[in-house]
């Protein structure tokens, strides 16, 4: 049995997540953030999920659609809203944006703007623990679309060879932008190509974080031991168009409700309800926090200055 | 969807530039069966800048294709089809992207006819679209044109106007060697007038924008209206400024630049893309090269800074060429 403590962790971050997502998208429709924007909304759950079977001296590498898997590292949110304004406060002082997050302090390596482009890096962070002889492990978060591309064979093989401490977690959500996965791959079940390469996989159901976690726990205990790298693939849905100005109307409709029914974030809800740990009262005391703590961010990042031409000038010399 | 205009006399229209650049891909998939287009999402969806909307209702899904983000390979493909007989127009959707195919694109296409004792051709266009947005950082904003110029085997277009951009790009769909077509993101909506009628404009041809008589502006993509846009400014000032625009960088149009230096004794090259290890610093070397003897100043490059580029975007449009820079370098070299 859980403590009520993991529990509640746990639907705190689920929480923290769509709040962070849905109140961002609005912030965007105001014109308050630019550039690219790609929600996590509906696959809450395997950020939560895996991190939650991390320690804090854990390497991950994140993806383009990567605010979830930075709060999941316990990032802090007012310089996440910070770094998406583009303010000096920022995670990467303004220079960085959505797709560039990284988070040291988390062990967050970074979002990427390149699909796949994080799979070899989170590989290297492996490689280098493996040199070091630590006991850590490298999650690579990863999604469909870029298990099509070199990069994920390539790596995936190297940690084999090298037994490597790396756990990659395949988010299939079934679209790369808008092409459904069964156009891009004859075995939509990813996780099975990992036989060809000799590496022990599984597949969860990614709107469960219970699942998830627990797939996790036992994947990074392997790659503990020396028997990784592991594969996990989560079968997801995201609940909206590929970013946020992109409506998502090639998404059939039943299959969009069908995940929402399922939604990862009312499912945690229920499970720390369920549990009895905790009241619903103290549910929605909890959820209460973390809007006023979205709140906060908000009024953090839009006071915060941005960085100046001079400054910028003075550190764009070293390139 | 945007519809391909076609039919006979009427003379001229406005239309889009990534209308201009649909019509050329459709023209030249009706008129050769060889033509075929392929990207990540350019069939079902018409690519993210719609410019192949529209193409796979007409030709079907063998002759334009969705392919999964595989873009070292699929650009290889490309090679291969395009070795053996076929015309492939090859998308990426950001530049940024182009750095996966550099294999097959460098080593492979730019090099496949001199390795083969020049006895094969590689009739390959790979269409990308680069530089600055808004807020798109720094693996979606860049301007690596310089990178493809380097290389000994490739052609390198980058239009500027919806007219230019349907006329090169047929015929860089009728070039037998690997072309590198660059469109530019802040251009696509862009409107100007295209002919109703069939024309290609030869690679390696440029045009002159605008005369003048006072300075010669080199500019190209969209460092092109910027700088025309500063020739107004600068004209208010008196100063008559004449606006070159290569079109095609492989080859260049070596004689069109050098004429004007001639005339006007005065020149200012902008780009976008960093200044160190550029184009407009090879060019430069031409021109001092060849027409040292004219030039009444030296040779004013205004180019982004030296740095990838910032989310933020104050910083973004201070990393690279804006009008004002523009006006400021025209009247330094003065
Ligand atoms: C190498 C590369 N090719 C193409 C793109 C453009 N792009 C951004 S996200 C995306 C779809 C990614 O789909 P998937 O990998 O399944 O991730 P998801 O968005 O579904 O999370 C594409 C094609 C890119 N960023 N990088
Ligand atoms: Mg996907």
């Amino acid at each position: 049995m859980y403590s009520k403590e993991f529990l509640t962790n746990l639907y705190r971050q689920l929480f923290t997540i769509r709040i962070f997502e849905s109140r961002c998208i609005q912030l965007y429709r105001k014109g308050l953030i630019r550039g690219y924007f790609h929600p996590y909304l509906g696959e809450e759950a395997i950020a939560v999920g895996v991190c939650a079977a991390l320690k804090k001296n854990d390497y991950i590498t994140s993806t383009h659609r990567g605010h979830g898997h930075c709060i999941a590292r316990g990032a802090d949110i007012n310089r996440m809203v910070a770094e998406l304004l583009g303010k000096k406060t920022g995670y990467c002082r303004g220079l960085g944006g959505s797709m560039h997050i990284a988070d040291h302090s988390g062990g967050n390596i970074g979002a990427n703007g390149i699909v796949g482009g994080g799979i070899p890096l989170g590989t290297g962070a492996a490689l280098g623990i493996s040199i070091r002889n630590e006991d850590r492990v490298s999650v690579v978060f990863t999604s469909d679309g870029a298990t099509n591309n070199g990069v994920f064979g390539e790596s995936l093989n190297l940690a084999a060879i090298w037994n490597l401490p790396l756990l990659i977690v395949v988010e299939n959500n079934q679209y790369a932008v808008s092409t459904p996965i069964d156009k891009s791959t004859r075995e939509p079940d990813i996780y099975k190509r990992c036989i060809g390469y000799c590496v022990d996989s599984s597949v969860v159901d990614g709107n469960d974080v219970l699942e998830v976690y627990e797939q996790a726990q036992k994947a990074v205990e392997k790659c503990r031991s020396g028997k990784g790298p592991i594969l996990i693939e989560a079968k997801t849905y995201r609940h909206g168009g590929h970013h946020v100005n992109d409506p998502g109307h090639y998404m059939p409709k039943e299959q969009l409700e069908y995940y929402k029914s399922k939604d990862p974030v009312v499912k945690g809800r229920s499970l720390l309800l369920e549990s009895g740990a905790v009241s619903e009262k103290e549910i929605v005391s909890i959820e209460e926090t973390v809007k006023r703590e979205f709140e906060e961010a908000v009024d953090f990042a839009q006071e915060s200055p941005e960085m100046t031409v001079d400054e910028f000038r003075a550190i764009g010399e070293v390139y | 969807m945007n519809q391909a205009v076609t039919g006979k006399n009427q003379q001229k229209r406005n239309i889009m530039y990534r209308e201009a650049l649909n019509e050329a891909l459709r023209e030249e998939m009706r008129r050769d069966p060889s033509v075929f287009v392929m990207g990540v999402g350019i069939a079902e969806r018409g690519g993210s800048y719609k410019v192949t909307a529209g193409l796979l209702e007409e030709f079907g899904g063998k002759r334009v294709i969705d392919t999964p983000i595989a873009e070292a390979s699929f650009t290889g493909l490309g090679v291969g089809a395009a070795i053996t007989g076929m015309r492939p127009v090859v998308e990426i959707l950001f530049i940024d992207f182009t750095l996966l195919t550099l294999d097959q694109v460098i080593n492979q296409a730019a090099k496949y006819k001199f390795m083969t004792g020049d006895t094969r051709s590689v009739p390959l266009v790979l269409r990308t679209q680069g530089g600055v947005g808004n807020g798109l950082a720094a693996q979606h904003s860049q301007s690596l044109e310089a990178l493809f110029y380097h290389i000994p085997g490739l052609k390198l277009v980058m239009p500027s106007t919806p007219y230019d951009a349907k006329g090169l790009l047929k015929s860089a769909i009728r070039c037998d060697d690997p072309v590198i077509f660059i469109e530019h993101k802040l251009l696509y909506m862009n409107e100007g007038e295209v002919p109703e009628d069939d024309y290609c404009i030869e690679l390696g041809k440029g045009d002159i924008k605008r005369s003048g008589k006072d300075v010669t502006l080199i500019a190209w993509s969209n460092m092109v209206p910027r700088s025309l846009s500063a020739a107004q400014k600068l004209a208010e000032d008196g100063i008559d400024v004449e606006v070159i625009d290569p079109r095609t960088l492989v080859p260049l149009d070596k004689e069109l630049i050098l004429e004007s230096v001639r005339k006007t004794e005065h020149v200012v090259i902008v780009q976008e893309a960093v200044r160190r290890g550029g184009i407009a610093s090879d060019i430069a070397s031409i021109i001092q090269a060849e027409a040292f003897d004219y030039l009444d100043a030296p040779i004013e490059i205004i180019a982004g800074m030296n740095t990838p580029i910032p989310f933020n975007l104050i910083l973004e449009s201070a990393c690279i060429p804006q009008e004002t820079d523009i006006v400021e370098s025209v009247k330094k070299c003065m």
